[in-house]
């Protein structure tokens, strides 16, 4: 008692102190939730109209015979050997067709992030190519390489057409871009001088890579993972034609039994499996991800990259170049072969044909100029509603998250392991009543697109946005910046680069959408893929090489884009 | 705390906004739902010539605006999920494998169109009720590639027995039962021929005989058989596809050849009959109506086979000369009933899956 008189008073100052200290936490807790909960407030709504509603929409359906849940149904299918062994398939072959993706992939995305070298630009549009294109054309082309008669078989006479490599090469061919994308975005923004001064502290090569860049590269190594997880988890069009009738995964499966053979409660319990599947690799994603994301030292991507430097760079260059050029722009010309070698030889004639097509009229024909024009166009309105949704979905999520957080975090991949047969018809029996009765709207079409964009502008951004340190914004905060504008001035300058990135996929992912897109497009204005799929549907040396040259040019168009998108990032990145 | 508010009141407005532009649309395409509009829903493949839809909106005033859905299988099924509230007036594209399945399910009210007189006893499979009225027929036929044939000095098959014959080994390529059309059109050739045991016996000799299965049309016939003009790479010199398949090799050569680079098998083939009715609760019924005779008429007939190659329903139309020089008529393709498709489809697809995949 006699000691605790001086003490009293400081200990009232402390406990003053943080008082003072608790209640601007709590202040700040919950204007930080309030401004949470408004940030998610758009993203909820859109993914509940547009998706959960749908989805539940024709999963209850399936379930619900007669105003009686038929639960039995569940057990039954998920019990079925046929269903165990889909279900087997798909899982390995993805885990095969993610790992492989990652060991060709993973030194691209460094090649693309760290060295500089004359065509980068072009050529990293050229590998998101594929990523684009409708799978039956990609398909064909492939076989072109690795099947029958192929430059394989010509070679070394080997063929791959009837085997998992043919799947699983072909996995690597449309997912090559997501790994070097993400990955190689961040990558590039990573301060190299770090790893250097773990160098100069001793470190050998290896360990100041594994102990400084690996790390700060592990989320994007993971988020690339997770996109190409979930992408070939749910593969479709590359198993069909690739891998014959004997493989199916359970997309492959819920199609047959929603789309032919209208078994609506066994599509429903696969549909739910997969979205079991889905969630737990979403969790497992999340568990070993999460701790990992820290505040990093972002820089101009433009100062980390310069021209290889010694032998061991100059080979690794042309390593990766090599493998991207028999893998990716292999297959491309194989198609751009076929669009130019005509009845009469090489030339033009099925790109003026498909011009002289349009004039003579049907509805079957289209005018390519006017699938160009009805694909930008969905792309562009998709691309902007996927970053808008995804944005804010994405700055809802820096901050440090709950567990309700993390779930929308879930929510919002979900998508991408939804099958588009599912989604199309979800769109077609809920949204068909006033206020919501949007099935002849030509709005649909972009929505659906961007249903598919959100995740990768929410992946892509995340990394970045998590990696800013949060003592700029913090110093912003204290100068008396409002959070308006340290989003402003401290993360997005930062982020641009992520934007650009997201903006990229979003719009590739939306040129390229065909499952869904073809359930709502309107026929007066069917998108490239579309088209091609009309043409590739009907006999005749003409037809298949107007089939040929559209693809090239949704090619064209798809570079041609993603170029003018980088050519944004490389003027804004002068904020810096 | 303004300017967050601000933020929350401008996602939120953004919200509305955007559900307000959503709303908006759903509104303008009602609107494009009035009685001056007849909405045909249909398949993806479904084509016609502008000039002729033209006509029809000069004729009766109604303007035509096609809704297509996936597949024909895909387009049917919507359908029958949209059932009561269609997305539609009219449904073109049920063929005679989904025809009961839409029967079943009340999809059409009964309508007589006009010109029905003029087509086939043979294709129309609701006589009785005339829910559906048959539009368009093709057949799905074994092609083969003329000059490997030629060049090897060997005839090429004409019938389904032929096929299951050492000369033709490891020469055929058809599609997959559960997932193509024309794949479920072959089976269903063989059912017909050989009965609903029999069936399996010759599909465990096509077996022996070294049949290839793909999943889908577009494979088979521009991957793998060697006879398309557009693929070209194929080893397989015969393929299912269409008995129409050989005119629309030729359709766009600058300079006709005397004979189409494929033929026709015609002893193989199983017959399709496409159908349009006038869908339950369409919203413009008399408009359907008039579009279902326009369907019929002699104008659209004709315009079919360029558009669609399949052959018009109606005996008086006439064909196309690309169709009489390098088509072939087929007067005996195998049929079946309907319902007996609609029964026996699931259990024997399982069965041909595993027997022949």
């Amino acid at each position: 008692m006699v000691l605790a008189g001086p003490v009293e008073p400081r200990e009232n100052r402390k406990t003053a102190d943080g008082h003072r200290k608790a209640d601007r936490a709590a202040g700040g807790g919950r204007r930080a939730l309030a401004l949470r909960l408004a940030l998610m407030a758009v993203p909820l709504a859109f993914f509940a109209v547009f998706f959960a509603y749908p989805v539940a929409a024709i999963v209850t359906r399936g379930l619900r015979v007669g105003g009686q849940w038929r639960f039995g149904r569940i057990t039954e299918v998920v019990t079925d050997q046929a269903t165990l062994d889909v279900l087997w398939f798909t899982c390995w072959q993805a885990v095969a067709s993610t790992a492989l993706t990652l060991a060709v992939a993973l030194p691209g995305a460094y090649v693309f992030a760290r060295f500089d070298f004359p065509g980068k630009g072009l050529l990293r549009a050229v590998v998101t190519v594929p990523f684009v294109l409708p799978t039956v054309v990609a398909g064909s082309a492939f076989l072109a390489l690795l099947g029958r008669g192929g430059l394989l078989d010509e070679l070394w006479g080997v063929r791959l057409d009837t085997s998992v490599w043919a799947i699983l090469l072909a996995h690597v061919f449309f997912n090559y871009a997501v790994v070097v994308r993400t990955v190689g975005g961040l990558w590039a923004q990573l301060d190299p001088r770090q790893e250097e001064a773990a160098r100069v502290l001793g470190a050998s090569r290896l360990s100041a890579w594994r102990r400084v860049t690996l790390p700060a590269l592990a989320p994007a190594v993971a988020a690339a993972a997770l996109m190409v997880f979930l992408f070939t988890f749910t593969s479709f069009g590359v198993i069909q034609i690739l891998g014959g009738p004997r493989y199916a995964t359970l997309e492959v499966a819920i199609y047959r039994e929603t789309a032919q053979l209208l078994d609506l409660p066994t599509a429903a319990v696969l549909t739910l499996v997969q979205f079991a599947a889905v969630a737990a690799v979403l969790g497992l994603h999340a568990w070993t991800v999460r701790r990992r994301e820290s505040a990093l030292r972002l820089v101009d991507p433009g100062r980390t990259a310069r021209r290889p430097n010694g032998p061991a760079q100059w080979a690794l260059l042309w390593g990766v170049l090599a493998v991207v050029a028999l893998l990716i722009v292999t297959p491309l010309a194989v198609l751009v072969e076929r669009s130019l070698n005509g009845p009469d030889g090489y030339g033009f004639t099925y790109y003026e044909a498909l011009r002289s097509a349009a004039d003579s009229g049907g509805t079957f024909f289209v005018a390519p100029m006017e699938a160009i024009g009805n694909s930008l166009r969905y792309a562009a309105v998709a691309t902007v509603f996927a970053l808008a949704v995804g944005g804010l979905a994405a700055a809802a999520l820096t901050r440090k998250a709950g567990r309700l957080v993390r779930g929308f975090d879930a929510l919002l991949m979900l998508p991408l392991g939804t099958s588009a047969v599912t989604v199309g018809f979800g769109f077609l029996i809920a949204l068909d009543e006033p206020p919501l009765d949007l099935r002849a709207s030509w709005f649909l079409v972009p929505l659906a697109q961007a249903l598919v964009g959100v995740p990768f502008v929410v992946r892509t951004m995340l990394p970045v946005l998590r990696a800013v340190d949060h003592r700029l914004r913090e110093a912003a905060a204290v100068l008396g910046a409002s959070p308006w504008r340290v989003w402003r001035e401290v993360d997005l300058p930062l982020v641009g680069r992520a934007v650009a990135v997201a903006a990229g996929f979003a719009f590739a992912v939306s040129l390229g959408e065909f499952g869904a897109t073809v359930f709502i497009a309107r026929p007066d204005q069917p998108t490239l893929p579309v088209a091609i799929a009309r043409f590739l549907g009907r006999a005749g040396q003409l037809t298949y090489g107007q089939a040929m040259a559209l693809s090239t040019i949704l090619m064209l168009v798809c570079a041609g884009s993603l170029l003018a998108l980088e050519r944004i990032r490389t003027d804004r990145s002068g904020e810096f | 705390m303004n300017s967050q508010l601000r933020r929350a009141i401008s996602a939120a407005l953004f919200g509305s906004l955007a559900l307000g532009a959503l709303v908006g649309c759903g509104e303008d395409s009602k609107s494009g739902a009035d009685s001056k509009t007849v909405t045909l829903v249909t398949h993806d493949s479904f084509a016609a010539s502008k000039a002729v839809l033209k006509e029809f909106t000069k004729e009766t005033g109604y303007k035509v605006r096609v809704q297509a859905g996936g597949d024909a299988g895909a387009a049917v099924n919507q359908a029958i999920l949209s059932k009561g509230h269609p997305q539609g007036d009219v449904f073109f594209g049920v063929d005679n494998t989904l025809l009961s399945r839409s029967l079943d399910n009340d999809l059409f009210t009964p309508y007589t169109a006009k010109g029905l007189d003029k087509v086939p006893a043979a294709l129309q499979l609701d006589r009785a009720e005339h829910r559906v009225t048959p539009v368009d027929f093709g057949d799905i036929c074994v092609n083969y590639d003329r000059e490997y044939f030629a060049d090897k000095k060997l005839a090429p098959p004409r019938t389904l027995e032929d096929l299951t014959k050492p000369a033709y080994k490891n020469l055929l390529v058809t599609e997959n039962a559960a997932t193509s059309s024309p794949g479920l059109g072959f089976l269903l050739a063989t059912a017909a021929k050989y009965g609903d045991d029999g069936w399996k016996g010759y599909w465990k000799k096509l077996r022996a005989n070294g049949v290839e299965v793909v999943d889908g049309w577009e494979q088979a016939y521009y991957d793998r058989f060697s006879g398309s003009a557009g693929g070209g790479k194929g080893d397989r010199p015969l393929v299912v596809s269409y008995a129409s398949s050989p005119p629309a090799e030729v359709a766009d050569a600058k300079t006709k050849p005397a004979k189409a680079p494929t033929g026709v098998a015609t002893g193989t083939c199983f017959r399709q009959v496409e159908f349009a009715g006038l869908l339950n609760g369409a919203g413009n019924a008399k408009g359907g109506k008039a579009l279902l005779d326009f369907l019929l008429s002699k104008r659209f007939q004709e315009d079919v086979p360029l558009n669609m190659y399949v052959n018009p329903a109606r005996e008086d139309a006439k064909l196309p000369e690309l169709f009489t020089r390098y088509g072939v008529r087929i007067a005996d393709s195998a049929t079946l009933a309907p319902q007996k498709i609609a029964k026996n489809r699931e259990p024997w697809v399982k069965t041909w899956s595993s027997l022949v995949l």
